[in-house]
């Protein structure tokens, strides 16, 4: 039950293994749905007038369905949930089921939790408004207080789920979601824990992106919302939010054959720097190393990479300068490169956790999805090999990047794992 | 409002809040075991109310509040 501290001095170095996703997205509430939209390039992205009569420069979002959590969760625990969390819980029941492990596993097991998110926007703005109108704090009820802290995604999973190992949120921008799956694998190869709850969310409502949008960062072709989200394309002019949870259940390969689980990839390297740089528009030179070290840590030959599924979110510089940093580490080795963000929009501090899940399920159905909506580079994005429509491919390692403001980058490198 | 319209809004208004059926909410019975509050959801309790009816239930207050009928008469005796 507890872990002994003899585990952290043994220097180990443990295989990592997914044995398990769960994903609530604008492309579907389910494994099987979110990979025939991938491969059918569905995208997910809407107008919302709501959004353009409260003067939003641009009113395109992601849609996310709201799931029904009252036959799931009693009325008293469900209270401390903003959607955040109430997606993270349904994608992380997913992949709980996926990975055969049952309330009664975690009640007997040390199992932990990190989970990518860096907003309670909605919860907190729902809170002070009703201080401001009532004059007294017992009007935001009980349930604010939990919903409108950073780390709610973390804490309600790790209640609901009665989880007793690293309890955790990852608060790292648009690479929040990436980082939770870093630090797992980090700490399951060191021996650290066995198993953990990785993920990301990203609440889908404007009070979470009014700001965003108040630096003029989104697309503004609302005439067209499934053509507005458009990375490495000549004509991008901004990216589209989105959102929803991906849940993926880390464990060492020890582990998951011991318990008879069936492991579907393999988490081989974390790559991660700081730029160092501006607030908002990223270099190369970050990013670049991001991707060398993920690589020096898998060592792995750039060639054994079939697939990179790019940060790139449509806006100018970034997808621009990620461009010239996989051109610069994979050289003359053209890789085929696309963003899934053409079909999700941004999904932010859930990105890095969602775009391994697209990644993995294009990996073992044997496919690559179009970068939905790239028609023709420009000077910048000519140097990278980027796949415009799906097509039939067969790889077996791909590599993910996560980049955000503030100039923080991760890099995954998952390989698929086979008997 | 008379205390029949107070009830009249109370009663499905707390059943659906806090998901509970209205039959079980009748002037004698135990709030707190009715809507099964703890120590936390009590402050719900007092958040509907108050946006409700423009009335503070304020701490002090609470203990006197036991059944739905204390409800009702807090709730009339405070109105503006």
């Amino acid at each position: 039950m507890h872990r002994k501290l003899s585990y952290i001095y043994l220097n180990m170095s443990n295989r990592v293994v997914i044995t398990g996703m769960g994903i609530w997205s604008c492309l579907g509430t389910d494994l099987e749905t979110v990979k025939d939209a991938l491969y059918n390039g569905k995208s997910g992205i809407v107008f919302d007038q709501e959004r353009k009569d409260l003067g939003f420069r641009s009113a395109l979002t992601a849609y996310v369905e709201k799931p029904d959590l009252k036959k799931l969760i009693p009325r008293n625990q469900r209270q401390f949930m903003p959607e955040e969390a109430q997606y993270a819980y349904m994608s992380t029941l997913q992949a709980l089921q996926q990975a055969g492990i049952d309330q009664a596993y975690l009640d007997e097991h040390e199992v932990g939790l990190l989970f990518g998110n860096d907003s309670v926007a909605k919860a907190t703005y729902q809170a002070v408004s009703k201080i401001y109108e009532y004059k007294d704090t017992s009007a935001c009820g009980s349930g604010s207080i939990f919903q409108s802290m950073n780390s709610t995604v973390t804490m309600n999973l790790a209640t609901l789920f009665h989880l007793r190992g690293i309890n955790l949120t990852t608060s790292g921008a648009c690479a929040s979601g990436s980082h939770s799956l870093g630090l797992g694998w980090l700490l399951i190869k060191d021996g650290l824990q066995d198993c953990i709850i990785c993920g990301g969310a990203q609440e889908v409502n404007l009070e979470c992106v009014g700001s965003f949008d108040g630096i003029q960062a989104f697309s503004t072709r609302e005439d067209e919302p499934t053509k507005a989200s458009r990375p490495f394309d000549r004509d991008r002019d901004g990216l589209v939010p989105g959102g929803g949870a991906a849940t993926l259940i880390l464990e060492s390969l020890d582990h998951a054959l011991a318990r008879g689980a069936k492991p579907i990839a393999e988490i081989i390297g974390w790559g991660f720097s700081g730029n160092g740089d501006h607030i908002s528009t990223p270099n190369v030179a970050g990013p670049q190393r991001s991707l060398e070290l993920a690589i020096e840590h898998a060592g792995v030959d750039i060639h054994e990479i079939g697939y990179v599924n790019a940060h790139a979110t449509s806006t100018h510089a970034g997808d621009g300068r990620e461009a010239m940093a996989i051109a610069n580490v994979f050289g003359d080795y053209k890789v085929p490169v696309t963003s899934t963000k053409g079909q999700t929009g941004h999904e932010m501090w859930m990105a890095g956790s969602s775009e391994a899940i697209y990644s993995i399920l294009m990996m073992k159905n044997n496919f690559i999805a179009g970068s939905l909506n790239f028609e023709n580079p420009d000077e910048e994005t000519a140097c990278i090999n980027i796949i415009p429509k799906t097509q039939e491919a067969h790889f077996d390692m791909f590599l993910s990047n996560s980049f955000g403001f503030g100039g923080t980058n991760s890099t995954l490198i998952i390989k698929d794992y086979k008997d | 409002m008379t205390k029949e319209e107070i009830i009249e809004k109370v009663n499905p208004l707390l059943a659906e809040e806090f998901e509970v059926e209205e039959s079980d909410i009748t002037p004698d019975a135990i709030i707190k075991d009715t809507l099964e509050l703890d120590s936390l959801s009590l402050v719900d309790l007092v958040a509907v109310i108050e946006h409700t009816f423009k009335v503070k239930i304020p701490a002090a207050d609470l203990p006197t509040v036991k059944t739905f009928g204390d409800l009702y008469n807090y709730i009339e005796s405070h109105q503006a």
